[in-house]
């Protein structure tokens, strides 16, 4: 059981700001108090570089790096050599997707969906156009579903590459990536999935789920924000090409040509996101202490109660109303999603209005824009009761007029 | 911040029962097309201009209310105004959506309950959409005379 009073404590925010009511973690969590003490504990006592100098500090900086590295890759049941640091999810995804620029060949195919977010589908559509790939898309279910009879229906001799989501970030639907991985491996293409929505409310397994490239954000799962995660396979990530040509990614140089070190540290040229990903490993920490079955548990249980609320408020549309992620996508009739999100905001009830960086999800649902709510470990009854009540007096607000 | 300050009857009424609104399939208007890609607001405006002087506007879009009034307000404040005059005015309506001082003899009727909009940030861009969508075809034709 989660007792949210005391995992406000792990909040700073809350002594700050304790008026508000944070409905928007699919965008960014909160941070925790653990990560932001070691960012603090590394730029007050360490600040040097890592894997470089042959002193006690940069050993010791060395080692909480590599520890985070270590960090995550149990967090994901991975091989250390699998985890490389990154920006975040974007840039993870954006680096798969400039690798393949050089493999794809015209009429090559890459399924996505269009449930993606900007950062899954923008780089492979890009891909597309360099190489004359083709991209197809999976047909939606009605509710706007990836099932693995519909991925059955794209798949073909053709498929060379598969980059889809975990989780809608607006929808909050859990796509069946286990079943598609297996059968798109038969068709010998690779499997990307963008886990930005799930790596915080579900534990990943990279064995299990069987997915050839994963990427991540920190931000998300009460990590810094500037720091994600690319994971991918040993065998396939040593036969890329390195994204980038620096410092500590070069094996030995020549004046007319060089070679280069094997993952990980292939892909991280220049100096890494030492902070961020010491601060990831923090939060992945702080993750483990509550465990995903208590996390799953509290925030299942307010998303029901919250809809449950939500539904019987008259003129209310609900979207997703079976995500298996704690996250409500609605609109109020006649009333415009960033009127209602200005007037939430009086009762400073955080929710997100606008297409949340999928375009395509808000033309499959055929509005504009949606609002969205989300829910974490901080989130009580009490939030989902005020976020209820403000919604009915902005909805009797413009109504007035 | 005081809600009441951003949603004004005047806005709301504009926004119920908008002015201009509706395109008019006529090539001697100019059509410039906005939108807001973070929020999905979307606007076309179409100007009719003569001598340096906008004769007839239209504007047609979707949005929050803040953004669809505005393009109403904005075609009944830029109606029948030369370009040097309507310039002057886009310009104080731009200082008064800042919260900056603004000067009243120049900016006039509806269009000044949109000073609540200062209090709201994140509000501006819609306040402000069809107006920069005009300023961007009053531009566009002074430049396409220069150029030939």
């Amino acid at each position: 059981m989660i007792d949210v009073d005391s995992i406000r404590k792990d909040f700073p925010v809350y002594s700050k700001q304790p008026q508000i009511i944070y409905l928007d973690s699919a965008a960014s969590s909160l941070k925790v108090k653990s990560m932001i003490d070691q960012v603090d504990h590394y730029y007050h006592t360490l600040g040097v570089n890592v894997h470089r100098g042959a002193y006690d500090l940069a050993y010791v900086t060395t080692k909480l790096y590599e520890d985070a590295r270590k960090t995550v890759a149990n967090f994901i049941h991975s091989k250390e050599e699998e985890i490389i640091f990154t920006r975040g999810t974007t840039s993870s995804l954006n680096m798969i997707a400039g690798s393949y620029r050089d493999i794809l060949k015209p009429g090559d195919e890459i399924i996505t969906s269009e449930l993606e977010h900007h950062s899954s589908l923008l780089p492979w559509m890009i891909t597309a156009q360099k190489t004359g790939a083709k991209l197809v898309y999976i047909p939606l279910t009605t509710t706007g579903r990836i099932t693995v009879e519909n991925f059955l229906a794209v798949l073909s001799n053709h498929t060379k590459v598969v980059a889809l989501t975990h989780v809608s970030n607006v929808l909050g639907f859990l796509t069946p990536i286990v079943e598609i991985t297996k059968l798109a491996h038969e068709k010998q293409a690779i499997v990307i999935l963008d886990a930005a929505q799930s790596a915080p409310h579900m534990k990943l397994d990279v064995e299990a789920l069987g997915v050839d490239y994963m990427a991540f954000s920190g931000h998300k799962m009460f990590g810094p924000s500037g720091v994600g995660v690319l994971f991918g396979k040993e065998a396939l990530l040593n036969k890329l090409e390195p994204f980038e040509y620096g410092g500590e990614m070069v094996d030995e140089v020549y004046k007319d040509h060089a070679t280069f070190k094997d993952a990980p540290l292939r892909f991280e040229a220049g100096t890494p996101v030492i902070s961020g990903a010491i601060g990831l490993a923090a939060a992945i920490r702080y993750i483990e202490s509550i465990g995903f079955y208590a996390m799953h548990e509290h925030t299942e249980a307010l998303h029901q109660y919250a809809l449950v609320k939500l539904k019987a408020v008259k003129g209310v549309t609900i979207y997703n109303q079976s995500a298996e992620n704690p996250v409500i996508t609605f609109n109020i009739d006649g009333i415009h999603p960033h009127d209602i999100a200005t007037m939430l905001d009086q009762y400073h009830v955080s929710v997100r209005a606008g297409h949340h960086c999928a375009q395509l999800v808000s033309k499959f649902l055929g509005v504009s824009s949606t609002l969205r709510a989300s829910f974490h470990i901080y989130n009580n009854r009490a939030d989902c009761d005020t976020f209820i009540e403000s919604i009915i007096t902005a909805k009797n607000f413009f109504e007035g007029f | 911040m005081n809600i009441e300050h951003l949603y004004r009857q005047v806005i709301m009424d504009h926004y119920k029962n908008p002015q201009n609104k509706g395109f008019v399939a006529d090539n001697s208007y100019l059509t410039i097309h906005l939108n807001n890609p973070s929020c999905g607001d979307d606007m076309t405006v179409q100007l009719k201009v003569e001598d340096h002087k906008i004769i007839d506007i239209k504007h047609q879009g979707t949005g929050c209310s803040i953004c669809c009034s505005s393009a109403s307000v904005m075609s009944i404040t830029l109606m029948g105004k030369t370009f040097d005059e309507a310039l002057s005015i886009l310009h104080e309506f731009y200082e008064m959506i800042k919260g900056y001082p603004f000067k009243k003899e120049i900016l006039t009727g509806d269009a000044v309950v949109y000073q609540g909009v200062a209090q709201f940030p994140a509000r501006i861009k819609c306040a402000t959409l069809a107006w920069k969508a005009t300023e961007q075809g009053i531009n566009k034709i002074m430049e396409d005379e220069i150029n030939g």
